[in-house]
């Protein structure tokens, strides 16, 4: 008799959890777990969206490694954006997140006016920053040259365009600064009293007591950027279509990448890949590769000893 | 100079005697100085953007091919013109469709996983939590051909934005995990009370649950609103055959191409695209802010 009411109370429970959970095991299993199998599937598939799909053992694979013109642009191009993008975004807010701590006049208003750029529409924000650096009549360049700097031609560039999608980014900085911010004012003030009168120097209190204590968000912040600087889609595309004068819409093709494949990233040889040369067996090769790399950083972000987030509680 | 000093030292002003007051009272002033020029030449860099695409988008429509910065004539019915664009009308409605349905749906549809997740206790919790975090960390880029073919093919739904709104109804996993970091700072006191007096967990999460999560919710509201908002790639995979289904800021590139050199026109719309996002910032600043800081290490 215990044992009955024990098991259909734990069956009670079971229920309650999967009715309470349905949305997302539906969610999951349609929007997640389907597609990830079937982009699998299509990587060994030749297959053009017409014609039923073909098995063609490894030809997807070998072609985007071996022949697909742009697939290593496209990863020189992350690795430049996690080195150097990644790097001023975390030093930058990192630097404007102990600003703030230190203000002690309009915090308030200087914190609004930090925050700002970050809540620009990307496509919007894309737009403003290829008006800002337009080689032509642009405001940026009118004002370097005004003061005798040649200036440079920003998107329109190769050597320049990341750099200025680099300037977009740090513009909108403001999400970690916020971070920084929060974990900056965690510091446990004591040690900074204690600091003082053993007459450490404000570069000494940083380096042994701030720097400490936030490393955390600070490698959370990293981890993080390197899975936004993957995943990298509206702004360079935008910027690329923008400053090259093709504009898409429902009529012109535009070839990802402009000026001179200096923009590709991964997620834009996805959309190229499949949706303009239609060949959905390169795209899902890209694909899976793109998957596992953001599955090993985000791992990472998981790990159960010192994991960055806490899956657990 | 010494008659400005009282502001920043305050705590030594009162006895302002010896040689070393007078040196620490200069040196906090000089800090002073040093912090909030720094911080004003940063306010410039973040401020000065929004300046100059103001500042065009006032121009007549010869000045922007010049280097000016100011507007020689100040040209307010730029932005009529921008409304009077053909589709620019439809290009709001169609976000705010997207944007306020698919915020109600994902709400509604994220609280009771999020409740599963941070108070109940069942087998595969912790796997189903590295799910979520997956799915949050998964760019949609990678899902795009399947999911393409599922929603044009199967169901003959591209050309509109129901293939982006409609699996907000299934929860989605970035809300899902924001609220549930939000509802882990609950104490299970108030739980266990409610339980004890004999309600259901639907109850408990309504009644009980729901009035302490308020600003949880509404800042993943905002996110989820923000999120649509700005969607490019969304707009770009279902709805780019069909313009009477576009949104702004997947519009917003197109005007561009109809208006090549006028800048002044392109701006104001581009103002027009950031306005909303910066409005609703400002009245719910506070659970924005936030929301921000749970995606943090919390938790």
């Amino acid at each position: 008799m215990t044992t009955y009411t024990l098991r259909s109370k734990r069956r009670r429970a079971a229920l309650r959890t999967a009715a309470f959970l349905s949305p997302w095991l539906i969610g999951f299993s349609v929007f997640f777990a389907y597609p990830l199998i079937s982009t699998v599937y299509f990587s060994f598939m030749k297959y053009d969206g017409i014609r039923p799909p073909v098995f063609d053992g490894l030809d997807n694979w070998t072609y985007v490694f071996n022949d697909y013109p742009m697939f290593w642009p496209a990863v020189r191009n992350t690795l430049w954006l996690v080195l150097v993008m990644v790097t001023c975004r975390v030093a930058f807010g990192l630097g404007v997140g102990l600003l703030i701590t230190k203000i002690k006049t309009g915090a308030g208003v200087f914190r609004t006016l930090f925050y700002l750029p970050y809540l620009a529409p990307p496509v919007a924000a894309t737009l403003a920053f290829v008006f800002l650096l337009n080689p032509g009549t642009g405001p940026v360049n009118s004002i370097l040259e005004s003061v005798g700097i040649s200036a440079p031609g920003w998107f329109t560039d190769p050597t320049w365009s990341k750099p200025a999608l680099t300037a977009l980014a740090v513009w909108g900085v403001g999400d970690l600064m916020v971070i920084f911010m929060a974990a900056l004012l965690d510091v446990p003030k004591e040690q900074y009293e204690a600091s003082k009168l053993d007459g450490a120097s404000s570069w000494q209190q940083f380096r042994f007591i701030t720097l400490p204590n936030i490393s955390p968000i600070v490698l959370f912040a990293v981890v993080t950027g390197v899975i936004q600087a993957m995943q990298y889609y509206t702004q360079p595309l935008v910027a690329g279509k923008v400053a090259s004068g093709v504009i898409g819409g429902s009529g012109q093709q535009f070839e990802p990448g402009y000026p001179e494949k200096s923009t590709l990233t991964l997620p834009q040889i996805i959309y190229n890949a499949g949706f303009q040369r239609f060949d959905y067996g390169a795209a899902a090769v890209i694909a899976v590769v793109l998957f596992a790399l953001s599955m090993v950083f985000t791992a990472f972000l998981m790990r159960s000893r010192g994991g960055l987030i806490r899956v657990g509680d | 100079m010494t008659t400005t000093l009282d502001k920043p030292s305050k705590p030594t002003a009162k006895a302002p005697r010896t040689a070393a007051h007078r040196t620490a009272r200069r040196k906090a002033l000089l800090h002073w100085i040093a912090v909030h020029s720094l911080g004003v030449a940063a306010a410039l860099f973040f401020v000065l953007p929004f300046v100059f695409i103001f500042l065009t988008s006032l121009m007549g429509g010869q000045q922007t091919l010049t280097r000016d910065l100011i507007p020689t004539t100040w040209e307010w019915g730029n932005y009529a013109k921008v409304f009077d664009t053909p589709g620019f009308l439809t290009w709001w409605k169609n976000t705010l469709l997207y944007a306020g349905l698919g915020t109600v749906l994902t709400v509604v549809s994220s609280i009771p996983v999020a409740y599963a997740l941070a108070k109940f206790r069942f087998r595969g919790q912790r796997l189903a939590m590295m799910l979520v975090i997956s799915m949050m960390m998964l760019p949609p880029q990678v899902i795009i051909i399947p999911m393409y073919l599922f929603w044009a093919k199967e169901l003959d739904l591209a050309g509109s934005l129901w293939p982006l709104i409609i699996p907000m109804a299934f929860g989605d996993a970035f809300a899902i995990f924001l609220l549930r970091q939000f509802l882990l700072t609950i104490p299970g006191e108030y739980l266990d009370s409610a339980r004890v007096d004999g309600c259901g967990e639907l109850r408990i999460l309504l009644r009980v649950v729901l009035p302490m999560a308020k600003p949880g919710i509404a800042a993943v509201a905002l996110f989820q609103f923000f999120f649509a908002w700005n969607d490019y790639f969304g707009p770009q995979i279902y709805a780019s055959e069909n313009p009477a289904a576009w949104t702004l800021s997947y519009g917003l590139e197109s005007f561009k191409g109809a208006h090549h050199t006028d800048w002044n026109l392109t701006m104001a719309a581009t103002i027009l695209v950031m306005a909303p996002v910066i409005l609703v910032f400002f009245f719910a600043q506070k659970a924005f802010v936030e929301g921000v800081t749970l995606t943090g290490v919390k938790g």
